[in-house]
């Protein structure tokens, strides 16, 4: 994988704001932030799953 | 038969009913006086709807005196998670923003099987703000507090649902589960609870949380309730696109059937290593009695927890989208914050979220082909203190709202069928829980080892 910045909540936080619609009051900016970080390491974990690139998602799930 | 109708369970509520020798009305008036005694120290109920409780007692007592069947709930008092509709009454769904809805013009779909089974509806409890909890503390009603003792968390999302089941102020009660919201507070409130297949009960009436993992169900003080009112709720219903066309399968004639013949294995890796020494302990007492000598792992189960968050959040954002554009000062602001970072989430990822759970899937059904039911902590501690942030697991501090469903969030990704059975310790106070996990549609198998770890003594619940 090639090398990326770091993961940066405030950036994205000023990035996507606009982008769906919602005022971030700079009160909310560190719990967002803090819940973005903790959403970056599940992403992580997702992009790291082992899965063939033919896998796919259940249209409608059933267990 | 006299019965005390506080620790009377259902069966023991709709015979004495059905055979006269106490009314619906009595039952109901009961509960009704112990709400007004203990609720305002507990904080189950937002709504009690005293007028309707009463009126459908009397119709039932009055099918009894016509001779008529009242059904298999006669009588039987159960309480709802405020996000169920409730005809004439504002679903919350732990909200201050929804309180500015009209209220509902129709029951929820299950509030209807519930009634035309006989029971009696004592009204809406308390939850974590739409739902996006584990504690059982909402910002704007209060905490549910543990009957057990009330310095502690009942757990949540279904809180009051806890609550009200544990202090004797409902038979049953019904509660929600997307990542775990009806296993937590069975664990920390000594109860049972029955998280069904994903697809089987129908969510028609209810206020969402994350449409790919919502499930409803019922908690209570033994698995014969949880059984009866599970029989009395399944059923086919358009009105949910996830809900299941096929048939129903009745679990309540078979409870008793033992587990002869069935494989029984502790799951392992992800599920052992998190938890405190009194969640492993509770595991192992529920393994001995089953005759459970295997351990068995499913693969990638922490990328799989993952995947459920990410789904969680990223849906929960969109649903709430709106919300967060026009009222964002009144949500309570762990959830708002939780929420406005869902929808910045990457799409990317969630795809592939979708992607792995189905993945997960046929992996834990290869595991399936060898065991019939595996068994796992509920909650990886006894019930937190009220107002507590952080638990250390594994040497880790942890946020508690979030790691609370640590061992729930994996199996409801799957959709897996769960009942959690409450394990008390000689000489603690709190219960903690323990998942009896069965293959997809197999809550029969699931409910069978619970009353057999019931009946043999491993597992109880009682009126604090």
């Amino acid at each position: 994988m090639p090398d990326t910045p770091p993961f940066d909540p405030q950036a994205l936080i000023d990035a996507m704001a606009p982008l769906v619609g919602i005022p971030v009051d700079p009160a909310f900016r560190p719990g967002v932030a803090a819940n973005l970080a903790l959403i970056a390491t599940m992403a992580n974990l997702v992009d790291g799953a082992p899965l063939d690139e033919r896998e796919e998602p259940a249209a409608v799930y059933r267990p | 038969m006299s019965i005390d109708p506080i620790r009377a369970g259902a069966s023991a509520i709709a015979a004495a009913v059905r055979s006269r020798s106490m009314t619906a009305r009595a039952v109901a008036d009961a509960h009704l006086a112990r709400i007004a005694a203990l609720d305002g120290a507990l904080g189950a109920y937002t709504s009690v709807t005293r007028e309707r409780a009463l009126t459908e007692a009397d119709a039932v007592d009055a099918a009894v005196a016509a001779g008529r069947y009242p059904g298999p709930l006669a009588g039987v008092p159960y309480g709802v998670k405020n996000l169920f509709d409730i005809e004439g009454v504002v679903t919350l769904a732990g909200s201050k923003i929804n309180r500015t809805n009209p209220p509902a013009a129709a029951d929820a779909t299950l509030v209807t099987r519930m009634k035309a089974s006989g029971a009696v509806l004592l009204g809406a409890l308390n939850m974590g703000e739409y739902a996006y909890d584990f504690t059982g503390e909402n910002a704007h009603d209060g905490r549910s507090a543990n009957p057990h003792d009330p310095t502690r968390m009942s757990g949540g999302s279904s809180g009051g649902s806890g609550t009200a089941a544990a202090a004797g102020m409902a038979t049953i009660t019904l509660g929600s589960d997307t990542n775990g919201s009806i296993r937590v507070p069975s664990s920390l409130c000594g109860l049972f609870g029955l998280k069904p297949t994903f697809g089987r009960l129908s969510r028609a009436g209810t206020f969402p949380f994350v449409t790919s993992l919502d499930h409803l169900g019922p908690l209570a003080r033994s698995t014969l309730d949880l059984a009866l009112s599970y029989d009395a709720m399944q059923g086919p219903d358009a009105a949910d696109p996830c809900c299941t066309a096929q048939g129903l399968d009745p679990t309540t004639p078979a409870l008793s059937r033992g587990i002869a013949g069935l494989r029984v294995a502790t799951l392992g890796g992800y599920f052992r290593e998190r938890a405190t020494p009194e969640a492993l302990a509770a595991v192992d007492t529920v393994a001995a009695t089953l005759g459970a000598t295997q351990t068995v792992e499913w693969p990638e189960v922490a990328r799989a927890r993952a995947a459920a968050f990410l789904i969680t959040a990223t849906e929960a954002a969109s649903f709430h989208l709106p919300r967060l554009r026009d009222r964002p000062g009144d949500f309570d602001p762990d959830v708002r914050d939780r929420l406005i970072a869902g929808a910045m989430a990457p799409a990317s990822l969630v795809g592939k979220a979708h992607k792995l759970r189905r993945w997960f899937r046929d992996e834990v059904m290869r595991v399936f082909e060898h065991v019939d039911i595996l068994l796992a902590p509920a909650t990886p501690c006894r019930a937190p203190l009220g107002g507590q942030k952080t638990m250390v697991l594994g040497g880790v501090e942890m946020p508690v709202r979030a790691n609370l469903g640590l061992f729930t969030q994996p199996v409801s990704f799957v959709g897996l069928p769960v009942v959690a059975v409450p394990v008390w310790t000689a000489g603690e106070r709190l219960p903690i829980g323990v998942q009896v996990i069965a293959p997809p549609w197999r809550e029969d198998l699931a409910l069978r080892a619970a009353f057999t770890l019931e009946r043999g003594g491993a597992c109880a619940s009682k009126v604090a």
